[in-house]
């Protein structure tokens, strides 16, 4: 009995063993170790730090990473900004039908590939695009306006794309408070204001905290839509990842750059983490 | 009586869609008074209560707090406070930040607030314990708090919502005594809703019983007990045998009724308002039932029969008889005295009742009642 | 619902008005491509031509519809055919995980749980090239040693699939893990206690009750695989997947022909996300 449940449990950790170490583990070890590689000539190589020198030294590669990271930033914070009056709305003003309702209302839309998304915002902002066409056509316009490639339009679709990770655990913390704290609250004379500020956002921390990491991440390794509707100087850092993997192919200065990308938002994660005492398990389990 | 009232309500009504919760209810609480309203789920107390603390509207009539209307004043700026039901603490506070919370919203200064906060905890007991979390208090303590953290701003009205429901028995008991204790010392009126005739009869001064969106009597807990003005109040307060009956014959205030099992009971008709052919509830306390191995003990008696012993439910002092009628077969319940007398009483053994004309409760039915 | 708290009436218009605004935001670019599939227009902007069903249908160039347009409908067998693999792979070790995590009790548990999280904080773009990565100094190592070629191990639809199983699999495991955490070991015991093997006990009552969650996990799967791009753009090799294609296609310029192919992928999108929350929403 006990040699055919030890049998079982081997036989349940060796699929995740197996897709840990091979897809995971292995492939970020082999990664680091390619950083860490210098070509001095056609197959010689020499280990150091080389790679990572270049990003320090050169401007354009440390600037697209500060600029990715803090408009990843700004775009965590519109979300949230934009994110909680509408998951208060769901979880605390609407209840029966029409809360699942809108709770479906602000999943569907991402069931569909960001592709999509993306490529529907395209249409609406770019310069022969419907609010260029609106804008003539009201008279608030005289000629076609662009408004496809610039940051504004990359923040919009950064936002767009990451709006239900922010919603989704905020309308799940906001649910779980319990309304009789807020007449409570009400009741020993606070104004909205301080009961918001005092009882609602302490309680929905945890959700806060968890929608923004992932918003954050999410932003911070996004492809698609800086380089879709930032266009060719969009200075996303991914961009410059997938320049040096495939166009240029340079692997080795590519995998510094996945690495300092990957440093960077683990470093957010963990710090957030920290400063709202959470751990893994819990924040991603919503 | 020129003192005005702390709290007074008239003609206050609360329908939602076609449904009356609460249909012009009446009622003022003197100063300093534990006024409960005591109803089953469902009765219309918890908007009632509602009303009076401003999280709903009433539909009609007036409320009055000191003499002065409040229905235009919004919650925050009420002279009531609540106790939730399940007390609604702030989890993300801890106890002194919880006690202070509606001190921080008047703006009072934080040295003012630490005073005030730990002068209020030790008044109901739990000096000290400011900086602890609440997760930390027993379910007894977490209610002082709560009701400490009313008692700070000095309410004129302090609303109960049945916040013993969460705790278990034993607490309940003590708890009762307790909020009444701290009640008489705070010296506030107090408005108590419960669905728990017993926390209704030891602490309050005066009962509101609720039944369908109206109060069917308001009065004392003596007053209910003994003398229920409606048949809902006869059944709901207190334990009582209960008889559908027709009135047979009325002489002399005296009312002779058979039941649908064929039992002849006496009453009295205080109202004089029962005729004959008259459908009636029928309510007898099971400690109203004298018992006797001897018939001469209730011979006297206005209702007298023979019963043998259905089943005994032994409770301590709250024991309990269960008699089969010998000719009628009805059921009785009946209060076992704990003298002893009866100690060695077992099952099928045949005993005789009787109880007195005027413990017999009689009230039309059909929801009409006797004193209209 | 709090109904206890009055606000001024201005106050609740506004805000009704912004959460309206908010679902028109959200809503407007999934409509707009829709609309524009049916724009009798070679380009998928205003004007409005009139309406058609040529980007579906359509047999002349330029109005090729979807469903004759080569390329386009083989990218769309390619991702279903990952998107199969992904899925039972995912369920497969999504179920054995969370037997594991939830039935036993071993050292390093807490770690390991840990580790299965990872593949969620990392971005998709980084799993993709450290996969590549690997699998290429695997495949020239290999080479190197016996002479041969080891094609799978280079770009192409093998490293797709292992790319995107490599986190999807993480989804799979929360979602049969949480149904398993909610069923009652007695029932199997009861089973056991009726003659049932262990095995049997476990074919006959857990995997019934665990059903749900794991036709939810693979839908999930599915869904994820057919839109996934980061991981998918540094994994991919001849056959490209569909998101893939589009993206090719978008960056030269787009024709309506892909507001078809988007408005087919929201129908079935839609379907397949309604039909996992049914799933989910049966288990409880």
């Amino acid at each position: 009995m006990s040699d055919r449940s030890k049998l079982t449990f081997w036989l349940l950790l060796a699929p995740l063993l197996i897709w840990l170490l091979t897809l995971i583990i292995l492939p970020h070890v082999g990664m680091f170790l390619v950083s860490l590689r210098e070509k001095v000539g056609v197959r010689e190589y020499e280990t150091g730090f080389a790679n990572y020198a270049v990003f320090f030294n050169e401007p354009l590669y440390w600037n697209t990473f500060a600029r990715t990271a803090y408009m990843s930033i700004a775009a965590t914070l519109l979300t949230l900004l934009i994110g909680f009056p509408i998951a208060y709305y769901i979880a605390k003003l609407t209840r029966g039908r029409s809360k699942t309702t809108l709770f479906l209302m602000c999943l569907i839309p991402f069931w569909v590939s960001e592709l999509v998304r993306t490529f529907g915002w395209m249409i609406l902002l770019r310069e022969t695009g419907v609010f260029s066409n609106l804008l003539q056509y009201v008279g608030l316009a005289s000629g076609p306006v662009e408004m496809l490639y610039n940051d504004a339009a990359i923040m919009t679709g950064l936002v767009y794309t990451s709006m239900l990770f922010m919603v989704v655990p905020l309308v799940t913390t906001l649910d779980s408070l319990d309304d009789s704290l807020i007449e409570a609250g009400y009741d020993l004379g606070a104004s909205g204001f301080a009961i918001l500020r005092e009882i609602v956002i302490p309680h929905a921390m945890p959700g806060i905290v968890s929608g923004c990491i992932v918003v954050f991440m999410l932003s911070l390794g996004n492809y698609l839509t800086p380089i879709l509707l930032g266009g060719k100087d969009s200075l996303w850092f991914t961009g410059l990842i997938y320049s040096q993997f495939i166009t240029r192919f340079n692997w080795e200065l590519g995998s510094a750059f996945g690495f300092l990308l990957l440093g960077l938002s683990s470093l957010i994660v963990f710090v957030g983490l920290k400063l709202s005492r959470q751990s893994l398990g819990k924040t991603m389990a919503q | 009586m020129s003192e005005t009232p702390d709290l007074e309500c008239r003609d206050i009504s609360k329908s939602f869609d076609d449904f009356k919760a609460v249909n012009d209810v009446s009622f003022s609480v003197p100063q300093g008074t534990f006024f409960s309203i005591l109803g089953p789920s469902g009765c219309g107390k918890t908007t009632l209560l509602r009303m009076i603390a401003g999280f709903q509207e009433p539909s009609s009539g007036d409320l009055l707090i000191k003499g002065k209307s409040v229905l235009d004043v919004p919650p925050n700026k009420r002279p009531v406070s609540m106790v939730f039901q399940h007390l609604a603490l702030f989890p993300m506070m801890n106890i002194g930040a919880n006690v202070g919370f509606g001190l921080r919203q008047r703006g009072v200064n934080k040295t003012d607030i630490t005073k005030q906060v730990e002068r209020v905890l030790e008044r109901v007991g739990l000096g000290g314990v400011a900086e602890r979390p609440v997760s930390s208090l027993s379910g007894g303590q977490k209610q002082r708090v709560a009701i400490a953290r009313c008692m700070v701003l000095e309410p004129d009205v302090l609303l109960l919502d049945e916040p013993l429901g969460a705790l278990d028995l034993k607490l309940r008991e003590h708890m009762k005594i307790e909020l009444k204790q701290l009640q008489s010392e705070f010296n506030t009126t107090f408005v108590y809703i419960t669905h728990d005739q017993s926390e209704a009869l030891v602490m309050s001064d005066q009962i509101a019983v609720m039944n369908q969106g109206v109060f069917e009597q308001v009065g004392t807990a003596k007053e209910l007990y003994y003398e229920p003005d409606t048949a809902f109040v006869a059944g709901f307060v207190g334990e009582a045998n209960r008889f559908t009956a027709k009135v047979k014959g009325s002489a002399g205030g005296s009312v002779e009724m058979v039941t649908s099992d064929g039992q002849t009971l006496h009453g009295l008709d205080a109202r004089r308002s029962l005729s004959v052919g008259d459908s009636v509830d029928i309510f007898v306390r099971p400690e109203a039932v004298r018992l006797s191995r001897n018939q001469a003990d209730v011979a006297a008696m206005g209702n007298t029969g023979q019963g043998k012993v259905a089943n005994i439910l032994f409770n301590g002092a709250n024991s309990q008889l269960i008699l089969r009628d010998q000719t009628t077969g009805a059921e009785l319940n009946v209060a076992l005295p704990q003298t002893g007398e009866f100690r060695d009483l077992a099952r099928d053994d045949v005993i005789h009742f009787g109880w007195e004309q005027q413990q017999t409760r009689v009230y039309l039915a059909d929801g009409e009642q006797t004193d209209v | 619902m709090i109904t206890g708290i009055p606000q001024s009436a201005g106050f609740r218009w506004a805000y009704k008005a912004y959460v309206t605004l908010f679902f028109i935001y959200l809503a407007l670019p999934l409509a707009t491509v829709c609309v524009f599939a049916f724009n009798n227009s070679v380009f998928p902007s205003l004007p409005w031509e009139g309406f058609t069903w040529a980007w579906f249908f359509g047999t002349e160039a330029p109005y090729i519809g979807v469903f004759h347009e080569r390329p386009i409908l083989r990218s769309i067998v390619t991702s279903g055919v990952v998107a199969f693999w992904v899925s039972l792979l995912a369920v497969f070790v999504g179920t054995c995980n969370a037997f594991l995590f939830v039935r036993h009790e071993f050292r390093g548990k807490g770690f390991l749980y840990i580790l299965m999280l990872l593949p969620l904080i990392i971005p998709g773009i980084i799993l993709g090239i450290s996969i590549l990565v690997f699998s290429s100094s695997v495949a020239n190592f290999l080479e190197d040693a016996t002479g041969l070629w080891f094609d799978g191990l280079r770009p192409g639809l093998i490293l797709v699939i292992l790319g995107q199983f490599s986190f999807i699999t993480t989804f799979a495991t929360l979602v049969i893990s949480a149904r398993l955490q909610k069923f009652d070991p007695s029932l199997e015991e009861a089973a056991l206690n009726l003659g049932a093997t262990r095995w049997g006990a476990v074919r006959a009552v857990t995997l019934p009750f665990l059903f749900p969650a794991m036709a939810a996990a693979g839908v999930v799967a599915v869904l994820m695989s057919f839109e996934n791009f980061n991981t998918t753009l540094m994994l991919v090799g001849s056959d490209a997947p569909l998101t893939i294609t589009m993206f090719d296609r978008l960056k030269l310029g787009s024709t309506p022909v892909l507001n078809a192919v988007s408005l087919l992928l929201i129908v079935v999108s839609a379907l397949l996300g309604l039909a996992s929350l049914l799933l989910q929403k049966r288990k409880d």
